[in-house]
């Protein structure tokens, strides 16, 4: 017998169920405990960078909308920067911009809606750049392991062309999964985003 | 090719980069997903229009993966990590005292230290304060069900709160979730998000629960059970129960980087 390798072994995920509000947005579950409480709106007035709203919905296996859905985003700053120690990139580092947001989907319409800022370009390890993007973490009564997806701006035609991971994804129809597309909504900044658990236009979901 | 050259190595073996430990480039180990439930579940009926049916696309992790958010003391109440004080109107809550504690980890047994772990639960009715939740079991007024904790230099966290008591669901007609907890914990990187349910030592309900019992691999399953712990209870006031939590390992860490470049 060669010697034991002695790596735990990662806990089993479970479903977020369908009260994980209670737990993580509890305004949503209708009360109120914590004096601080985590949102969906990522932006001080101080924040750095162009305003935008990120809009959309997750569509399930016969067409209708999650409403009882919980996303969280993950993203740099204007510069292309995270708010995180591992992150030794050039950009500017911002300390009252996380980066961070949870919110969660409208019980009737299903939306679920971010305020934050478009992030700027980050390098990956081997100096690429890559184009600007929002990383998107899903939970909900049926899903059984958190799904990891991301947003691209549909702005940005040129960055998402050679942008590393967009350009892995095959057939290359679905890399439109991906996209968020930019309108302009009474002054305001809107990408919306469809995110599709399953059928024919089913959205990329990685394995990070 | 210039014929006069020399000849020379084969050029695969000129690394641009140095040589780096195997442990050293800060990426998580690839997920083992045989410990995980699969998407598609059909004896959790919910999981059926909910799975993706293509493939998941691997990448390696970035800069995008192998960072997350980073939380502190600030971002907590001094109340956060006691539910049956947090949200007390005119006593304590109903039902049994218990005090759950244990350590994150990641895979190579490091502990995770200033992690965010969340928790929230049923009532020791099996009724949720959610608007949702409309089983008869009553609303406990001195009883939100949800805390939070940071784990400190070693990955240790603890919180207090009562028991909470097994619920019915749709499912089939008689299906009943085992009495549990939900965790949902950060770690130090976005790729080891995760969110999971514990169990109860001994609890009859575990091996037919149609959630639990998505999980294939049965010690993974009892990984989720976390025992009685005498030792940590405190006498005449509360049971104690220990729940470890594992989350991916990591190609060293970014502290250990830190310290080798400053
Ligand atoms: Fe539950």
């Amino acid at each position: 017998m060669p010697q034991p390798l002695d790596y735990l072994k990662e806990t089993a995920s479970q479903t977020a169920g369908p009260y994980v509000h209670i737990g993580l947005i509890p305004a949503m579950a209708g009360f109120d405990i914590f004096e601080k409480n985590f949102s969906n709106v990522l932006v001080t007035p101080n924040t750095q960078g162009e305003r935008i709203t990120l809009e959309g919905k997750v569509i399930d296996g016969s067409g209708s909308p999650l409403r009882d859905v919980l996303l969280e985003i993950w993203q740099a700053n204007a510069a292309g920067r995270y708010n995180h120690p591992a992150d030794r990139s050039a950009g500017a580092l911002e300390e009252d911009f996380r980066g961070w947001g949870r919110g969660g989907s409208d019980f009737e319409s299903g939306v679920v809606t971010f305020v934050t800022i478009k992030p700027g370009g980050i390098a990956d390890k081997s100096g690429r750049k890559c184009a600007p993007h929002v990383n998107v973490w899903i939970v909900a009564r049926g899903i059984n392991i958190g799904l990891n997806t991301r947003l691209y701006f549909s702005d940005e035609e040129a960055a998402n062309a050679a942008d590393p991971v967009l350009n892995l994804v095959e057939p290359a129809v679905r890399r439109k999964t991906l996209i968020a597309t930019r309108s302009e909504r009474a002054g305001k900044v809107v990408y919306s985003f469809t995110i599709n658990l399953q059928g024919p236009d089913e959205t990329v979901f990685f394995d990070v | 090719m210039n014929a006069q050259a020399p000849a020379s190595r084969d050029p695969r073996l000129n690394r641009p980069e140095p040589f780096t430990p195997p442990l050293g480039d800060g990426g998580f180990f690839q997920r083992d997903r045989s410990v995980h439930p699969p998407a598609y579940a059909p004896g959790y009926k919910s999981s059926v229009l909910r799975s993706p049916r293509q493939a998941l696309l691997s990448i390696e992790n970035s800069v995008s993966e192998i960072t997350g958010p980073v939380f502190g003391h600030n971002d907590l109440g001094p109340l956060d990590n006691d539910l049956i004080r947090n949200y007390a109107k005119d006593g304590d809550p109903v039902g049994e005292r218990i005090i759950v504690h244990g350590r994150v980890l990641d895979e190579t047994g490091r502990g995770v230290p200033n992690t965010l772990v969340e928790f929230w639960q049923a009532n020791a009715g099996g009724r949720y304060r959610h608007r949702k939740d409309t089983y008869l079991a009553p609303v406990d007024p001195n009883f939100g069900g949800c805390g939070r904790a940071l784990t400190d230099d070693t990955g240790y966290y603890y919180f207090r709160t009562v028991k909470p008591g097994p619920y019915p669901w749709r499912n089939f007609v008689n299906s009943w979730r085992p009495a549990h907890i939900h965790f949902s914990v950060f770690g130090s990187g976005f790729a080891q998000r995760l969110i999971t349910q514990m169990y109860f030592e001994g609890d009859p309900l575990i091996p037919v629960c149609p959630i639990l019992t998505t999980i294939p691999d049965k010690d993974a399953l009892d990984r989720l059970v976390a025992p009685l712990d005498l030792n940590a209870s405190t006498p005449f006031d509360s049971l104690a129960y220990r729940f470890d939590i594992v989350l991916r390992g990591q190609r060293s860490t970014y502290f250990e980087n830190r310290t080798a470049g400053n």
